[in-house]
């Protein structure tokens, strides 16, 4: 790892004020990407802003219809929140499934989906229920946020406060998880919202993305019956060692089905 | 650049001089000279780094030692009551051959006593396997270390810790 310049800001404010004017500065919230990127030197941030110290940017809130996770929040207290469990139990066994109990203990939602890594989980939940992500500047819908590879909306300096996660009917998150890494192999987020049934789909492809023709049939008969006969083309998806384009094409479906049925539980 | 630390581990004060990007194994191994806590894998997948950190389980080769600052850190060494008197974890791992060459042991303690912790002491064999995901060990196939941490989880509850 090469060294950097390490800041541990206070406040939301400071924080911004540390990354404005540096390109090359890195916010950090758990560390659990950042650090194993600087490891093998992939990055070599001049400054690293640590946002562990910023208090306000932790906890879990129900607002209404909408429960509001900020951005350093754990994906451990995501997974453990009774208000989250209560609310939209589908996000807490999503973020209990998030790499291991140690990574869930440091890893956090801000981090997760400002990075926006291709076989992340949030991600699905983000687009799935709908959700707003807040920065410090504004706010963006879910279906603006995700914008491909490693790629969000997110301008230089810009962080992630909070998301805002809408109540759904209901709602089921299932993914086939690489054995070794527990990444995604594919995960697929099925919400029956009061704004429509939403399939959202990570791992596959290189960001996450909805399933239209799923969400039709679905809004029709809210059933794995339903969309027993849609095929995924595998054109564009991810192909690699642990799985071809065709493979994990054949997986949306099956966790699609998997999800509507456990939502319907 | 070099950054003054301050933390607790096993219950001592203690400080130093670190780079920013020191990690926190590093510190505990090469600056105090504590190598109970091991780097296996140094890519956050084989748990043998695995210390606890203002009470939760952390994998300590990601993490850095700045990050600690005026946290209490727990590892390996600071389990034991005295020198002949072992945690039951570790008691447990004695009685039921859960180690071989014993590599990755310190991490499987340190997470194992996490997971009887939160589980509020009451764990099944199916629960403990996947809380495991974290920790890998090469040697045992993992049966004798599932059934020690199963025996623990009630001598912990019985000792009070």
């Amino acid at each position: 790892m090469y060294d950097f310049a390490y800041h541990r800001p206070k406040s939301v404010a400071d924080a911004v004020g540390l990354l404005k004017g540096k390109p090359e500065a890195r916010a950090m919230s758990g560390g659990m990407t950042l650090i194993p990127t600087l490891k093998q030197r992939l990055a070599r941030p001049s400054d690293v802003v640590d946002l562990g110290g910023v208090k306000e940017l932790a906890g879990i809130k129900v607002e209404g219809n909408n429960v509001v996770v900020g951005g350093m929040t754990r994906h451990a207290d995501v997974a453990t929140s009774a208000e989250v469990k209560a609310a939209i139990p589908a996000l807490a066994h999503l973020a209990g499934h998030i790499g291991d109990p140690q990574v869930r203990n440091r890893g956090t939602i801000g981090g997760s989906v400002a990075n926006n890594d291709p076989a992340a989980d949030y991600p699905g939940a983000v687009v799935g229920l709908n959700a707003t992500v807040t920065t410090n500047t504004r706010k963006i819908a879910a279906d603006d946020f995700f914008k491909g590879l490693f790629e969000t909306a997110l301008a230089d300096g810009e962080l992630i406060t909070s998301i805002s996660f809408p109540k759904a009917e209901k709602a089921a998150y299932m993914k086939f998880p690489n054995p070794a890494s527990r990444y995604a192999m594919v995960g697929v987020f099925v919400a029956k919202t009061a704004g429509g049934v939403r399939v959202a789909v990570t791992g596959a492809g290189p960001c996450v993305f909805r399933v239209k023709a799923m969400e039709d049939a679905l809004a029709k008969n809210f059933s794995s019956a339903a969309i027993k006969d849609i095929k995924i083309p595998a054109d564009g998806l991810n192909s690699d060692i642990h799985g071809s384009a065709e493979y994990r094409a054949h997986l949306v479906g099956v966790m699609a089905r998997r999800a509507v049925d456990a939502a319907n539980k | 650049m070099s950054i003054s630390v301050a933390m607790t581990v096993n219950g001592k004060a203690v400080s130093g001089k670190v780079e920013a990007r020191t990690l926190l194994v590093q510190f505990l191994r090469e600056h105090l000279g504590m190598t109970g806590t091991h780097v296996g894998c140094d890519t956050s997948q084989c748990g043998a780094c695995v210390i606890h950190v203002d009470g939760k389980s952390v994998k300590s080769c990601t993490m850095l030692a700045v990050q600690a600052e005026g946290a209490k850190v727990t590892t390996i060494e600071g389990l034991a009551a005295s020198p002949d008197k072992l945690h039951p974890m570790q008691e447990a791992f004695r009685e039921n051959h859960a180690l071989q060459c014993g590599f990755c042991t310190p991490g499987m303690v340190m997470s194992a006593i996490d997971m009887v912790k939160r589980h509020n002491y009451q764990l099944d064999e199916a629960t403990v396997r996947r809380e495991l995901e974290g920790n890998l060990c090469r040697c045992t196939g993992y049966h004798n270390i599932v059934k020690a941490i199963l025996a623990a989880a009630p001598a912990m509850k019985s000792a009070g810790v």
